[in-house]
């Protein structure tokens, strides 16, 4: 999907607008308004830091004096001046990624296509682009960008969309996401799940109730820590043995497998994905 | 976007440049050519040649200088049909997504690598000029200064249009073949047939019919019929073979060489408009 809204794969079916304009008839424009940085790595190791930029510029006909400043800035912000004349074959991942996002900058474009920004990264880098995305979008860029991992989604989103099987299913913010699967998660494994499950579908509070390979989901909609001893009481007088309990917030991973209905470590790569749209500061 | 080829042109200029191995070992190979190959067997033919009569009133040349130009046509052959492996490079490490998703329009691409093509052949052809001149190859003899500028001129124009034509075909291989190996092996077969059915490293004059046929329409005859015009002259002799050139033989062949060139850089369009990348 991502290689069509880029315009390097043409659009078949449906429309779609990116920065104002359409990417079927205006896909010169589209071009110009957007910034990618992909999946794959995509730098040429032979050439310097400032030469990776400096292309760039070049092909999307910024003038040299436009280039020189733009590139500096870009090196400050993702801190890699000290490396202006170092091939990309010396630099670590962290810094190839940080390299390809000042790339993906360099003409100011209304719009920063990420696929998968941090995927292979380790966490502290991981956390510093992060940071850089902030910045980035604060100043007024919207960045779009596709992510498995679903803390990134949380963390960084304005708006959540989550695609499975190519079509999106949900979208929202984040909270929303989230409390629309209730106010807490409880988790109960007990000696009869099925009579559990009867004997809770009733009470007000509890909103849905899932069976999962050993227990079952109960998604409550008031404060579960007030709710659990009610309906543990509820259970002993039932006569089930109750093996074990857990209480907890509703995370990204649990709205991700409530839509997809599949466990995260089921899921192939490409089977469920987010998506996760911001919105420009602007 | 008018000059964005300039773009396609300097970084792959930054790449020749950059490799130092790469580079020296370009300019020497061809060198190496003439001093060994052209030593060896211009030591053969003119003995086999030594009998043979004279013609009176004609300028007679060594093997050695009659394959210079031969030598400068073939590094121009073999350079150019390797100019475009850098696209497939690009390609098979997604480097050609990010010129392909940008306002460039396709057609600088072949532009672009078809100008740095040509710069680097003109490189080679001016290093193997100066060292067959040490080595004793008789270009430009008896020549004013003006004659070798226009000659030179001349000379450039064929090896730059020659070029064009085999880097665009380059380049059209490259952007459709899948791995370095196959086009490896595509281009070597390429540069067999034409380099054997030309006059590059012995006349063509005593080919059987049917290659002869080919030579007269192979684009490398025609690129050391127009250096030998203008680095020799349009009438002299060599291993007891009388060459004539007329103004309007050379035009032909330079024309051809344009068409060819023409036909190339369509073709090589026409594989870049089919290109997907991603």
């Amino acid at each position: 999907m991502i290689n069509i809204l880029i315009t390097l794969l043409p659009i078949q079916k449906g429309s779609a607008r990116i920065a104002g304009f359409d990417l079927k008839t205006e896909p010169e424009k589209v071009r110009e308004s957007i910034g990618i940085v992909f999946q794959e790595l995509t730098l040429d190791r032979d050439m310097t830091v400032r030469e990776i930029l400096e292309y760039h510029g070049r092909l999307y006909s910024m003038p040299k004096t436009e280039r020189q400043k733009r590139i500096d800035e870009l090196l400050d912000l993702v801190e890699l001046e000290g490396k202006r004349d170092t091939l990309t074959r010396h630099l670590s991942g962290g810094m190839k990624r940080r390299l390809e996002i000042a790339r993906g900058l360099m003409t100011r474009p209304k719009v920063l296509f990420m696929d998968e920004p941090t995927i292979g990264l380790d966490p502290q880098t991981r956390i510093r682009i992060w940071e850089y995305l902030r910045d980035i979008n604060r100043q007024g860029t919207t960045i779009f960008l596709t992510t498995h991992y679903m803390d990134e989604a949380d963390q960084l989103s304005d708006r959540i969309s989550i695609i499975d099987h190519g079509k999106i299913i949900v979208t929202g913010r984040s909270w929303e996401l989230k409390n629309a699967l209730g106010e807490d998660l409880i988790y109960l494994e007990t000696g009869d799940n099925k009579a559990t499950a009867e004997l809770l579908k009733n009470l007000d509070s509890v909103k849905e109730i899932r069976e999962k390979s050993k227990g079952i989901i109960v998604m409550v909609n008031v404060d579960g820590t007030y709710l659990l001893p009610e309906m543990m009481d509820k259970l002993r007088k039932g006569g089930i043995k109750i093996k074990a309990v857990n209480l907890k917030k509703p995370s990204m991973d649990d709205v991700f497998v409530h839509y997809t209905g599949r466990e995260l470590r089921d899921t192939g790569a490409e089977k469920g994905s987010v998506v996760s749209l911001r919105a420009g500061g602007r | 976007m008018r000059t964005g080829f300039l773009t396609i042109y300097w970084r792959d200029m930054l790449r020749f440049v950059r490799f130092r191995t790469l580079l020296f070992a370009s300019l020497v190979q061809p060198a190496l050519w003439l001093a060994f190959f052209g030593i060896a067997m211009s030591n053969n033919f003119d003995r086999l040649t030594a009998t043979l009569p004279a013609t009176p009133g004609i300028r007679t040349v060594g093997y050695l200088t009659f394959i210079g130009a031969g030598v400068i046509a073939m590094t121009t052959l073999f350079t150019s049909l390797f100019g475009g492996t850098v696209l497939l490079f690009d390609k098979n490490w997604g480097l050609m997504r990010e010129t392909l998703s940008s306002p460039l329009p396709r057609i600088h691409i072949i532009i672009g690598i078809g100008l740095s093509g040509m710069t680097k052949s003109f490189i080679q052809a001016a290093v193997i000029m100066i060292f067959g001149l040490l080595l004793g190859v008789q270009f430009f003899e008896g020549y004013t200064l003006t004659q070798i500028f226009g000659s030179l001129l001349g000379i450039m124009l064929f090896i730059g249009a020659f070029s064009l034509g085999f880097l665009f075909l380059s380049a059209a291989i490259a952007i459709t073949m899948e791995s370095p190996e196959g086009m490896q092996a595509v281009i070597t077969l390429l540069t067999m047939p034409f380099f054997f059915t030309s006059n590059a490293l012995y006349p063509a004059n005593s080919f059987p019919p049917l290659l002869r046929a080919l030579s007269t329409v192979n684009p490398l005859t025609h690129l050391v019929s127009g250096i030998r015009y203008f680095a020799i002259g349009s009438d002299f002799s060599s291993i007891g073979i009388h060459y004539t050139y007329t103004h309007g033989e050379v035009l032909v062949s330079f024309l051809s060489l344009l068409v060819f060139a023409g036909i190339m850089f369509l073709i090589a369009r026409w594989r870049f408009s089919k290109v997907t990348v991603t």
